[in-house]
């Protein structure tokens, strides 16, 4: 068998943070009950006209020069004409011949540890579709135009991909300019980073493509890298039986681990892209651009590059936390609080890390505020809590953003410094436990360490343990 | 002088002065509607409750001192293809024959406001398409003129209803000459405002580049208050503009001296009416000797505005009506298997024949293959024809033409032959297509006592010219009878 | 004429338009379009090599909102005109994925 090359391009869907949709003053927000954010411009009630929400065109053209794209600037808007349930106007209003952003590229690390640009053709501005339900009991779908006309950019990849692995370094490189810019939180699960897999094979060494399919519905980075393997596999398969690889759109059933075609005799796919006639076009001023570019954040790289000079923490570290924009926010308003960024940093790489491993938590979702994570620090510095209540508190935090003062204080987790009551303590330990004391006498060093514990169990764990020590010493 | 006789701004001064009221005004238009519109068919839906509901209160408004405009406490229509909130909206057409918006268009809103007496919906043309107001699926209009005639269209209700005396004025919507041919047909007043001045928020699309809503009036002056009223920069329309200068009825001057009109030889060629040229060019003649420096010229590229219509027309309605699909609002088929079906049987049943050609000639243009050859080819020779209007202007105040190469047709004339019909509209497309103000007057008649109409061209933002010279014109000419007498000259 | 509308041209535009024509709509459309495009090809007389195409004629440009909700919950009013409607949802034939 010849061995193959696979060549992957993307379009990747974002949703944009935005509180009003693209087009209307409706919310963007989630989770409201069918059809009640929608108004007559997005469920394509006749003689409504769209309007231009400014922030879409900021948050493009901030995505686009982040992502190193040239600007357009007489950009237009085209109507994309389509039946669909979900399409309420049957036209989509998307940009196809002058979009936004054009000739950009990120750079990747590749799988041998270089680098490598992976080239984005356009990013386009567009409104979303709204929601179908299928309703078993009636054997009828239902619609929900409360994402109808939620504002996405889609960002169109050359087709420079090779792997799996690459697709996902590319796709994770996206989603974090994405969240440094905030432009979105690029949930693939929650469907506001949405990638279709442009996959074609040919045999190593040919330049030129082969046909490629369109692969649709991938929900998570999994699911994207199983598609792959399991999309160039199938081409590959039909090319050596001799048969011919058909350029079409396919559905990935990730549970079946397979992908089926979404073809029917009523999809033309011939969507007589046109202007759209009830928008303005787009001028982008040199104000307007240096506005925005301007306004740009510090991306990682030059985050991690002055992180390294500001803060004395390891480079792994560095690497993880700016590895999240969510949680580089949090180092440092939690360090510029309580001045600690090391022990800030190490509250982010043990604890956090190991709660997020244990519930399956995304940095971007992590819960605590900075704020309460410097209380923290400052509680453990002053000694009036120990490192282990310490913990415990930290759980309850990661969880639900409790204030640790007021936590410690209702559930009177706090270290009793009354040096009165720790040494009858210590003495009612000493008494219990005479085997203890004698080999302690004995030279047996380590049997300090049972009476330090039986003494901080005896205190529920609020003693400070050096404390404890010195008075064990003091009273053996 | 009866109610009936008064123009809108006589009626509105007249119940500013006490000597009527709101409330007699819209029973009178209501009682003639009662009367005669089972022969003319100029509306598709009367709400007479509404009406006379909302006659009580802007009588209320006027007399508090609230509602002070020029058109305050008249009756008007409004043309079917314009939303008003919790009034039938159809159209004209099957596919939208229950639906009731929620919201109203911002020129009705705007004449609301300004206490106009809306007394129901004109019919029209299926969605504006055509000229003859045949293409309605209730039925056609007759020209109060001469019943076995058409009122022209697609406003063809509303020209009729102004005619008829069924209101004092009535607001149309204009694509490619729907206000100022049904008007010229009709012996009325229409005007097609600079595209952008009149908010297209809540009109229902046709050609959405070419869409402009305007007055129907009985008079030049009536025009120019019923522009003035539905004017407004509206933040809802991305193509609304901003313009400090709609107080239009400062422009109601009788004087043309110094006014440079062109007359467009191409308008007066092959296929134009004797009659009708004749009219139109004794009004020019008057003009002159009222001072109006007046010259013919070539404005070229004439014949190739229709093509250039249609493609574009057709393209943008194509996509325009593709939200009627049976799953919002409006129609749905009430046999069907599965959602491609579904779709075609409630668009095939609910669409008329004109509709359905221009759909599908439209989706065709834009098609993979054809969007260059047709469509790009059509936006590039509206270009030029936009072009040729800015060479005209540079030389001109007023391009002066005819309305239509006819009187109006007799019913059912017209349909069979889609592209003759498409021809009639030559003299009043070119001006959609460069987004130009225009307006039609009657200039006289023909030997069946049939309206001529005149139309006046002006570059964009102009219209005050155009009213100006209308407006003197109009002087020279003295009253025109209202349909009701037909006491043509 | 110069354009002759194929039965296969006017079964695609049916299904790019959905619209269902009869057999005998069909021969009609097919003669109607034709005739049109006809007619529309007179404009190829025209040489407007270096004209752009002008898709909006005035330079209205950059129109905006800014990006602050000002609607409410409309969905009453939103199914009122729904031909078919349930749970707040418009209630439509199956779709297949």
């Amino acid at each position: 068998m010849k061995e193959y090359e696979t060549v992957i391009g993307l379009e990747v869907h974002v949703e944009l943070a935005t509180k009003t949709k693209i087009f209307c003053g409706c919310s963007t927000a989630f989770g409201a009950a069918p059809n009640t954010q929608t108004c007559p411009v997005c469920t394509g009630m006749p003689g409504s006209l769209p309007v231009l929400n400014k922030q879409v065109l900021e948050y493009a053209i901030a995505v686009g020069l982040a992502a190193n794209c040239d600007i357009t600037r007489y950009s237009k808007f085209d109507r994309k004409n389509y039946f669909y349930p979900d399409n309420p106007q049957n036209y989509q209003i998307s940009q196809l011949y002058l979009p936004i952003c054009r000739n950009g590229g990120v750079e990747i690390e590749t799988e041998d540890g270089g680098t490598k640009i992976i080239g984005i053709h356009e990013i386009h501005m567009e409104e979303d579709a709204g929601k179908l339900i299928h309703d078993d009991w009636e054997d009828c779908s239902l619609v929900d135009f409360n994402r109808s006309g939620v504002p996405l950019i889609e960002i169109v990849s050359e087709p420079d991909m090779r792997s799996a692995k690459e697709v996902i370094a590319y796709l994770e490189k996206l989603r974090l300019i994405i969240q440094y810019l905030g432009a979105s939180d690029c949930k693939l699960q929650e469907g506001s980073m949405r990638a279709d897999v442009n996959l074609s094979v040919r045999p190593v060494g040919e330049k030129g493509f082969g046909t490629r399919t369109e692969m649709k519905n991938l929900n998570s980075f999994k699911a994207i890298s199983r598609a792959i393997e399991g999309e160039a596999e199938r081409q590959i398969d039909l090319i050596e039986s001799g048969e011919k690889v058909i350029q079409e759109t396919r559905r990935w059933d990730d549970a079946k681990g397979e992908s089926y075609a979404m073809r029917s005799k009523e999809d033309a796919q011939d969507y007589r892209y046109f202007p759209d006639p009830d928008l303005a076009p787009v001028v982008v001023s040199d104000e307007m651009l240096a506005d925005i570019r301007a306004r740009q954040p510090e991306f990682r790289n030059e985050k991690m590059k002055r992180y390294k000079e500001e803060f004395d923490i390891p480079d792994y570290d560095i690497e993880i936390i700016t590895g999240s924009k969510h949680m580089a926010d949090l180092f440092e308003a939690a360090a510029a609080i309580c001045r600690q960024p090391k022990k800030v940093s190490n509250w982010l790489m043990v604890e956090t890390m190991r709660l997020m491993k244990e519930k399956e938590v995304e940095a971007e979702d992590l819960r605590f505020s900075p704020e309460n994570l410097a209380k923290l620090i400052m509680l453990t510095d002053s000694k009036a809590i120990n490192s282990t209540v310490a913990k415990e508190v930290f759980e309850v935090m990661f969880d639900a953003n409790v204030d640790p003062e007021q936590y410690v204080e209702e559930k009177g987790l706090k270290t009793v410094n009354d040096e009165g009551a720790l040494r009858r303590t210590v003495e009612e330990v000493i008494a219990a436990n005479p085997q203890s004391v004698a080999d302690y006498h004995n030279g047996k060093e380590k049997a300090i360490g049972f009476l330090v514990g039986q003494t901080m169990k005896a205190m529920k764990g609020k003693a400070d343990p050096a404390s404890v020590n010195r008075i064990l010493k003091e009273l053996l | 002088m009866s109610i009936m006789d008064m123009t809108a701004v006589e009626l509105s001064a007249a119940i500013k002065s006490g000597a009527t009221t709101a409330v007699e005004a819209a029973q009178i238009m209501l009682d003639q509607i009662e009367k005669q519109d089972a022969v003319y068919n100029c509306y598709v839906t009367v709400d007479r409750e509404g009406a006379l509901k909302q006659a009580e209160e802007v009588q209320a408004r006027i007399e508090s001192g609230e509602c002070s405009g020029p058109l305050a406490g008249v009756p008007a229509a409004i043309k079917d293809n314009m939303c008003i909130e919790g009034m039938l909206t159809t159209c004209s057409s099957k596919i939208l024959s229950n639906f009731v918006p929620a919201y109203t268009a911002e020129a009705v809103l705007n004449l609301k406001k300004a206490g106009a007496v809306i007394l129901g919906k004109a019919n029209m043309d299926e969605f504006a398409m055509g000229s003859t107001t045949e293409t309605s699926a209730y039925g056609v209009t007759r020209n109060p003129w001469d019943t076995d005639r058409v009122p022209g269209g697609s406003s063809g209700g509303c020209a009729a209803a102004v005619a008829a005396d069924e209101c004092f004025y009535a607001l149309g919507s204009d694509t490619g000459g729907s206000i100022r041919q049904p008007a010229s047909y009709c012996g009325t007043v229409g005007m097609k405002p600079t595209y952008g001045t009149v908010s297209r928020y809540g009109l229902i699309a046709y050609g959405s580049s070419l869409d402009q809503i305007g007055p129907l009036t009985k008079d030049v002056t009536d025009c120019a208050a019923g522009l003035q009223t539905i004017a407004s920069h509206d933040v809802k329309d991305s193509t609304s503009i901003e313009r400090g200068d709609t107080d239009f009825m400062s422009a109601l001057i009788d004087d043309v001296r110094g006014m440079r009109i062109g007359i467009p030889r191409d308008y007066f060629g092959e296929g134009l009416d004797e009659e009708v040229k004749e009219a139109v060019l004794r009004a020019a003649k008057e003009l002159e000797q009222r001072g109006a420096a007046v010259e013919e010229f070539d404005l070229s590229l004439t014949e190739y505005a229709i093509p250039t219509y249609y493609t574009i027309a057709a393209a943008e309605a194509s996509s325009n009506l593709e939200r009627f699909d049976g799953i919002k609002y409006g129609y749905r088929a009430g046999d069907y298997s599965g959602l491609h079906n579904m779709y075609k049987k409630t668009r095939s049943e609910g669409f008329g024949e004109e509709v359905k050609r221009r759909i599908m000639l439209g989706s065709f243009v834009l098609s993979s293959g054809y969007y260059d050859a047709y469509y790009l080819k059509a936006l590039r020779v509206k270009a030029l024809i936009k072009k040729a209007f800015d060479d005209a202007f540079s030389k001109y105040d007023v391009i002066l033409g005819p309305v239509a190469p006819t009187t109006a047709p007799r019913l059912g004339s017209s349909l069979a032959d889609p592209i003759k019909m498409y021809l009639g509209d030559i003299y009043t497309i070119a001006v959609n297509l460069a987004g130009l103000p225009a307006i039609s007057l009657p200039c006289g008649a023909d030997r069946n006592g049939l309206p001529i109409g005149l139309q006046l061209i002006g570059d964009c933002f102009q219209e005050k010219k155009l009213i100006q010279t209308a407006y003197t014109y109009e002087k020279i000419r003295g009253a025109f009878p209202s349909a009701g007498k037909k006491e043509v000259e | 004429m110069a354009n002759i509308i194929s039965d296969e041209t006017i079964e695609y535009v049916g299904i790019l338009a959905k619209l269902e024509l009869s057999d005998e709509q069909k021969e009609q459309a097919k003669q109607d379009m034709g005739n049109m495009l006809d007619y529309i090809d007179r404009l190829n007389e025209l040489d407007t090599t270096g004209v752009e195409p002008m898709s909006h004629v005035f330079p209205v440009q950059n129109v905006f909102r800014e990006d602050v909700v000002s609607n409410g919950d409309t969905r009453e009013q939103l199914l009122s005109n729904a031909p078919a409607q349930k749970d707040g949802m418009f209630m439509v034939p199956k779709t297949f994925e």
